[in-house]
């Protein structure tokens, strides 16, 4: 009985830990280098020995680009694929289609990242659609990070769809409404906290997702500008100075902890977000 | 105000024979009737709606058998029967909601003003405009007052001069609107189950339909709400043609002009039961002097 | 039949609202599109990860070490080995924690205490927390412990953390579809809860446990980036044969071939990818096959 609390009390623990293990490295930073540099600096050059820059901006529009290609991607087909399944496929379609969205969810980061690299970028931007993106692009890691996230888009708000009584169909098609309009105008608003909540879980995960973005969004930090850009994002700033050498208590250790630490900060706020909108979306019949 | 002036759209749509003009026809053989519900009724209803040997199935199931019977235009029919007799099932396949069953079918000839329904050139969603139907629970929209009545209004693309005017109208005519005028921007769901059924029926006649489904909808309601749903419709037959599935027979005696009896029958050698219709009379003679046992058995409660 | 008074009225057809108008059919193939977009990605991802890598898929990506000057003959044989190590010891730390964890929160766990509340928004939202700040946490500890990074132990430590939400979940899940009938059976006949739980409620809820352990563990099969932050050694030349063993695992040896320039290892990536894929179709099948022959009904 104890040790049965013991390991429910040991999530708080890691919680606790998390916060720990990347508030030590970031405060030392901090003590290197101020805040209002970190926050505000444009130029994010930590290896530069001579003129290190430590302005995370840089990664900052590496990500926002990233993520809001991914919903951009993810949002409508996620939506639709999720439309589909809960109002109109028949039973013996939506027992099909709902295991392939399990394999396209189950399928890990990395093999995307593969895919981005060597197919989406050289083949479908470059020679299909003509568009002018070298190996690395925020627009083709936000393009398949988007498709990743599909499936997390449809089966949470198939789910929140799923959810609405059928009673309310029922009403509205024995108005004279079409199943279209009833579609739109009564199941989807009453679903709506449910499918926002499936929505800003994607945010989170596709700020966070970070195979994909080391991939084939770029190597190099730089404010970028315009989708067919390369550049990195926080995760992917993490994952490519990880891999190397880094010796811990050094300034560039402790870098990737205070880009770890605002990585940590921008998801946590997304989450209560979510968890609120879950929450409504069970009050709401 | 009364919901006779307000809501006219039968009348427009109906320029010969509507109810005005059926009772002022003194020529019509008067009913006989205990209660403060007679008025005059012809022995042949006019047809709003037809059923010609009508079988129904859910898949292999046959669930109805052989149901002929006219709902007339400006009457109340009752359809009673013991659970399981397939009156739901007929009164869905009214306005087409039985399509939404997957492996639901209806053979023989459902017609509406003449025109067969199960036509391939018929859109259910037209037919169940035009037939609305009013469900044994409350069901409003998880939306405004206001919005649950535009709702219907809104998504047929009826032309509407003044939506609040109509609204009004909806409401009034539902017997709801002193009640709610003063809260047409809160939720639905702020109502009493009573309130709410009203709420529904509000929302099926602000879509000017000709004929109102309703399946047991007092059932949820206690003693004081169903009279008031009784009282209204009561008033809603001026303008409406009502069919109305009750398992309360004071209720259809009270309200009903005719009453259809189902009755389900063991079929041999399968054993499933299949609803079918014993008897359809006018709600006097069902209730005082039916034709069949089974009819006199039920409705003198020596039949579950 | 009686047809008196027949009133000719407009066919019952609907135009601009109805269910055959041009924007209801718009709308149904715009979601067909929608479906049909993400299955083809499926298909297209798996298709051209197949025919890069099928002509590497040979003995020598089994039975070789990475090289990085001849990768035409190089293979996964370590990452292969660490996987296994990793993921052995994941599922050795994570399953009896996540369980007993689970067992405490669903059937001991006063839900209206507010620690017991705390534990319960605290897990929805280390669910949601990015896979590689896992990886940072590990670091963290094994510093503080005195631990060397890249080592299995670290590894299997960062990805047990990593899945222990998503078990505790499931299995919570799983333990709240056992009827109360049982739990009552048992407790009126003098069994302890804790008997009760052990005897009744988690054999009846093996089936969901198991395979929504398995779809834990396959996700941590998958993961590569909180081992990045241990510093996975990639060009590894050695079996793991320990807790203290340096390794490397299948997406993280994915993951770095995939981002050398030469051919060679694209194709290695690919064929690694084929191998990887598989391994988690494995598991995947076992969970299914275990949901449907001992999913029962109540
Ligand atoms: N959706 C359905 N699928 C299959 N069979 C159905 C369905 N709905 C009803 N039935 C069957 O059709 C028969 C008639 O059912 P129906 O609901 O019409 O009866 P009812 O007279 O309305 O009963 P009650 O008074 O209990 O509402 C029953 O045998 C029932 O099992
Ligand atoms: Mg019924």
């Amino acid at each position: 009985m104890v040790a049965l609390a013991g390991a429910s009390l040991l999530s708080v623990a890691v919680t606790v830990g998390i916060v720990l293990a990347l508030l030590l490295p970031a405060l030392s930073f901090f003590r290197e280098v101020s805040l209002t540099e970190f926050l505000f600096g444009t130029r994010w050059t930590p290896r530069f020995t001579g003129q290190e820059s430590y302005g995370v901006l840089p990664l900052i529009t590496g990500t926002a680009w990233t993520t809001v290609i991914g919903l951009l991607v993810a949002i409508p087909f996620g939506l639709g694929a999720a439309v589909y399944l809960a109002e109109y496929a028949p039973w013996r379609v939506r027992k099909v289609l709902k295991p392939v969205l399990e394999v396209l969810a189950g399928v890990p980061s990395v093999v995307y990242g593969f895919f981005a690299l060597t197919f989406v970028a050289p083949f479908v931007l470059n020679d299909l659609l003509g568009l002018d993106v070298g190996t690395f692009s925020v627009l083709s890691a936000g393009i398949v990070l988007g498709i990743m996230i599909i499936p997390t888009v449809a089966s949470l708000s198939e789910d929140a769809m799923s959810a609405v009584p059928d009673s309310l169909r029922q009403g509205s098609l024995a108005l004279g409404a079409n199943k279209m309009r009833t579609t739109l105008r009564v199941v989807f608003p009453a679903a709506i906290s449910g499918i926002a909540a499936s929505i800003v879980l994607a945010l989170s995960r596709a700020v966070g997702e970070t195979m994909i973005v080391a991939l084939a969004a770029g190597t190099q930090a730089r404010m970028v500008g315009s989708p067919t850009e390369f550049g990195q994002t926080m995760t992917g700033f993490i994952a490519q100075t990880a891999t190397g050498e880094s010796t811990p208590g050094t300034l560039s250790y402790n870098t990737l902890f205070a880009v770890g630490l605002l990585l940590f900060v921008i998801t946590f706020v997304i989450n209560l977000i979510s968890i609120r909108l879950v929450r409504k979306f069970r009050e709401a019949y | 105000m009364t919901s006779t002036e307000t809501t006219t759209a039968p009348t427009t749509r109906t320029p010969a024979g509507g109810g005005g003009a059926l009772a002022d026809n003194g020529a019509r053989p008067r009913v006989v009737a205990q209660d403060d519900n007679s008025r005059y009724l012809p022995d042949m209803p006019i047809p709003v709606i037809e059923c010609e040997g009508v079988d129904i199935y859910y898949g292999g199931f046959r669930a109805v058998h052989d149901v002929s019977m006219v709902y007339g235009q400006n009457e109340i029919t009752a359809m009673i029967g013991p659970s399981g007799c397939g009156k739901s099932t007929v009164l869905r396949c009214l306005n087409r909601m039985n399509d939404l069953i997957p492996g639901a079918r209806v053979a023989g000839r459902i017609s509406y003003r003449g025109q067969d329904m199960y036509g391939s050139d018929v859109d259910p969603i037209e037919v169940r405009r035009r037939i609305g139907m009013v469900f044994q629970k409350p069901n409003p929209f998880p939306k405004s007052i206001y919005d649950n009545i535009a709702y219907g209004p809104r998504v047929t693309g009826m032309k509407v001069e003044s939506m609040d005017d109509l609204v009004e109208q909806a409401l009034r005519g539902a017997a709801l609107w002193d009640e709610v005028k003063d809260k047409l921007k809160q939720s639905a769901y702020g109502l009493s189950g009573g309130q709410q059924q009203r709420l529904c029926i509000a929302r099926t006649i602000a879509v000017r339909p000709e004929v109102i489904l309703m399946d047991e909808p007092c059932s949820a309601l206690d003693p004081i709400a169903t009279a008031r749903i009784e009282d209204l419709m009561e008033d809603l037959r001026k303008d409406f043609t009502i069919i109305i599935v009750t398992h309360n027979m004071q209720q259809a005696a009270r309200v009903a002009d005719r009453t259809a009896f189902f009755t389900a029958q063991a079929a041999e050698g399968t054993g499933d039961r299949t609803g079918q219709l014993v008897e359809f009379d006018l709600t006097t003679k069902i209730f005082s002097n039916p034709a069949d046992k089974r009819t006199e058995d039920y409705i003198s409660g020596r039949f579950g | 039949m009686a047809t008196i008074g027949q009133i000719a009225t407009r066919p019952l057809r609907a135009e601009r609202h109805g269910e055959r108008s041009f924007a209801s059919i718009a709308f149904l193939v715009a979601l067909w599109l929608a479906l049909a977009f993400a299955v083809l990605c499926l298909v297209t991802l798996l298709v051209t990860s197949f025919v890069d890598g099928v002509q590497r898929l040979d003995s020598n990506l089994f039975t070789q070490y990475s090289s990085q000057v001849r990768p035409e003959t190089g293979g996964a044989r370590a990452a292969i080995w660490g996987t296994l190590w990793v993921i052995g010891l994941t599922a050795v730390l994570a399953i009896p924690l996540g369980i007993a964890a689970a067992v405490y929160l669903e059937e001991f766990a006063d839900p209206t205490r507010w620690y017991n509340r705390l534990v319960e928004v605290n897990l929805q939202n280390l669910a949601a927390v990015p896979a590689i700040v896992y990886g940072m946490l590990t670091a963290g500890l094994a510093l503080t412990i005195g631990l060397r990074r890249g080592v299995v132990l670290a590894g299997g430590i960062a990805l047990a953390l990593l899945i222990l939400p998503v078990i505790i979940i499931t299995t919570r899940e799983a333990l709240r579809a056992v009827p109360a009938e049982i739990r009552q059976g048992s407790l009126a006949l003098g069994a302890t809860r804790l008997k009760t739980v052990w005897k009744q409620s988690l054999p009846s809820a093996v089936p969901g446990v198991a395979t929504g352990t398995i779809l834990a563990l396959s996700r941590a099969l998958g993961e590569a980036a909180p081992l990045l932050l241990l510093g996975a050694v990639v060009f590894v030349r050695f079996d793991p044969d320990g807790l203290m063993s340096g390794f490397t695992t299948m997406p993280v040896q994915i993951f770095n071939w995939a981002g050398q320039p030469q051919v060679e290892f694209r194709e290695l990536a690919a064929a690694a990818i084929i191998v990887l894929l598989g391994m988690l179709l494995l598991m995947n099948a076992v969970a299914i096959v275990i949901r449907n022959r001992y999913q029962r009904r109540w």
